[in-house]
């Protein structure tokens, strides 16, 4: 494959069509809003515990606009991340910004993965890995109940 | 106008990318540079290298002497009645912030200014920051349908509060022309100080700005094929010569002492410290080079083009472009529907096209458009038909993959 079509693979251009926990969510204790001011893309992201930062994470959700990067990985993350702890969550977000911008190539396990590794694709195209890691950003935002967060605070 | 002989005179233009030849549509955020300025450069640097207005020495008048030939060349290119009144600056944006902090300093609590919805930040922004220092209020004018100044509202926010009108004279985002004449002729009634941002006229217009009779008139070298760093504010004399310092420094006082330093006029006195010398001289480069090829001959060829280019994709069904005005330079503004801009923009590099995808620093009119940002190509002189065509074909291959 090329890599327009590691980029554009089917999984995120069907994602992008029909994202997945695209809407706000009711009720929920965490909601922070991931801003992009180079594009200037918006994405909310919602999440539900038991308490506000207590216990697992019950259901997360997305609203927002963003190219179809952004918006696939919004919706992937929503599904990998369900069920999940606080500190489960930091580190899967951890493992995703290393498998977009980590300096050697990822060894991906499908098996365990599953759509996550469908954005290993963006590595190739550096000016596009901020619109990936939009909704993971805010989604650590939303566990802290931070009202925003933008891609140029964030390191990566 | 021989378009093989202008493709030419730019190097970069033949180079390939993702393996397919460039075409280069992103000339609203730069232009490219012709041989002509990249030569004038190269030899400053190797033959003729010195601070200007400081030695005794050849090189250093030899310096200055260019120096101030690149002032002459721009004073004529926009007709002003005055060399002096060239500033060398930075670009667009410290022109504009060098008229908020020196002539502002004469505005009041509760004075009015007047932009309008298709400013970019680069002429909003400043006046913001100086309307927070000094209590103003803003009002900005619509656009109408067509993305074109809505000239009954501007007339009508207009009025004796109004102390500043600051427009651009063609818009980045929609390619708009706007009638800066008529709406200078209006603020002036009002008594207001008029400030025109040029930044994206001088690279396709012929620009005169005692016929616009604006008091400001600001552009940057880089998006009209000369070097990045550089650029101009024009102002009159009578208002420049009234005008506090903008930076203090070297190159712009008469006698320095502890208890009082008094300043030089005009155009020293805002040209503070070591400007940036093979910059103003590669501008001038850059202004013989379009004398040589002809505004007029430039204009109708580039409004060709753009005919060319709208009517070809007028024809993709799902294609809107944003900003029809009739007066518009080669700029068109595009979304597809159910495409991100930022998704066009990718692909269409893969295919060698190069455009903007965003908001063009222009965020109030995209909320206007109700669009996040749009895919931007935007043309010059030296771009084809041909290359309008692969544009076409590429926006098609965008389509396809997101079918
Ligand atoms: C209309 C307009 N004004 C101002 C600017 C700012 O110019 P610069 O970044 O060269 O200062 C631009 C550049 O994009 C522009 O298009």
């Amino acid at each position: 494959m090329d890599d327009l079509s590691d980029l554009y693979q089917d999984i995120i251009l069907s994602h992008n069509k029909h994202p997945h926990n695209e809407g706000e969510l009711d009720p929920h204790t965490g909601e922070a809003e991931g801003f992009n001011p180079l594009c200037g893309d918006r994405l909310k992201v919602y999440l539900r515990q038991a308490e506000q930062g207590k216990g697992n994470v019950e259901a997360v959700t997305f609203t927002g606009e963003g190219c179809a990067i952004s918006k696939a990985s919004a919706s992937i993350m929503t599904s990998a991340v369900k069920g999940l702890s606080a500190d489960e969550i930091e580190a899967k977000v951890a493992e995703v910004v290393d498998l977009l911008t980590d300096q050697d190539e990822p060894e991906i396990d499908l098996m365990t993965m599953g759509d996550l590794a469908a954005l290993a694709g963006v590595r190739k195209f550096p000016a596009r890995i901020k619109c990936a890691t939009l909704a993971w950003h805010a989604l650590l935002a939303a566990l802290k109940d931070e009202a925003s967060v933008s891609t140029e605070a964030a390191k990566k | 106008m021989n378009i093989a002989a202008v493709r030419s005179d730019f190097p970069i233009l033949s180079r390939e990318v993702s393996g397919k030849p460039l075409v280069y549509l992103d000339n609203g955020a730069t232009t490219q540079k012709p041989r002509a300025v990249i030569d004038k450069i190269s030899h400053f640097f190797e033959y003729e290298n010195s601070n200007i207005h400081r030695g005794v020495h050849y090189l250093s008048m030899d310096a200055t002497d260019q120096y101030d030939r690149a002032r002459v060349r721009l004073a004529k290119m926009i007709n002003a009645p005055e060399e002096r009144e060239v500033l060398f600056v930075r670009g667009t944006t410290e022109a504009i912030n060098l008229v908020t902090s020196s002539y502002g300093t004469r505005l009041q609590q509760g004075d009015e200014i007047l932009l309008t919805l298709m400013e970019h930040h680069a002429n909003i922004v400043p006046w913001q920051l100086l309307a927070e220092k000094r209590g103003l209020v803003i009002q900005v004018a619509g656009i109408t349908e067509k993305g074109e100044l809505d000239l009954d509202d501007f007339a009508a926010k207009l009025n004796s509060r109004t102390k500043v009108a600051a427009f651009t004279h063609v818009s980045n985002a929609l390619g708009t022309i706007n009638p800066v004449k008529e709406m200078t002729r209006l603020a002036k009634e009002q008594g207001a100080m008029v400030l025109v941002d040029g930044a994206q006229a001088v690279p396709h217009l012929c620009v005169d700005v005692q016929d616009i009779g604006c008091d400001f008139y600001a552009f940057s070298s880089h998006k009209m094929f000369g070097p990045d760093g550089v650029g101009v504010l024009w102002g009159k004399e009578k208002l420049l010569s009234s005008m506090p310092p903008y930076q203090g420094g070297g190159d712009m006082i008469e006698q320095v002492s502890f208890e009082k330093t008094t300043f030089r006029g005009i155009p020293e006195r805002f040209e503070a410290g070591t400007p940036n010398i093979s910059g103003a001289i590669g501008l001038g480069a850059a202004v013989d080079y379009l004398n040589g090829i002809g505004h007029a001959e430039i204009e109708s060829y580039e409004k060709e083009l753009l005919d060319y280019a709208g009517a070809a994709m007028g024809e993709i069904e799902g294609l809107t472009i944003h900003g029809t005005a009739e007066d518009k330079v080669g700029v068109i503004s595009f979304t597809l529907a159910g495409i991100h801009p930022h998704d066009i923009g990718t692909i269409l590099d893969t295919e060698g096209v190069a455009i903007r995808a965003g908001h063009h620093c222009a965020q109030p009119l995209m909320d206007h458009l109700k669009v996040s940002g749009t895919a931007r190509a935007s043309f010059a002189f030296y771009n084809t038909t041909q290359e309008a065509d692969s544009l076409v074909a590429a926006i098609c291959k965008v389509q396809k993959m997101f079918a």
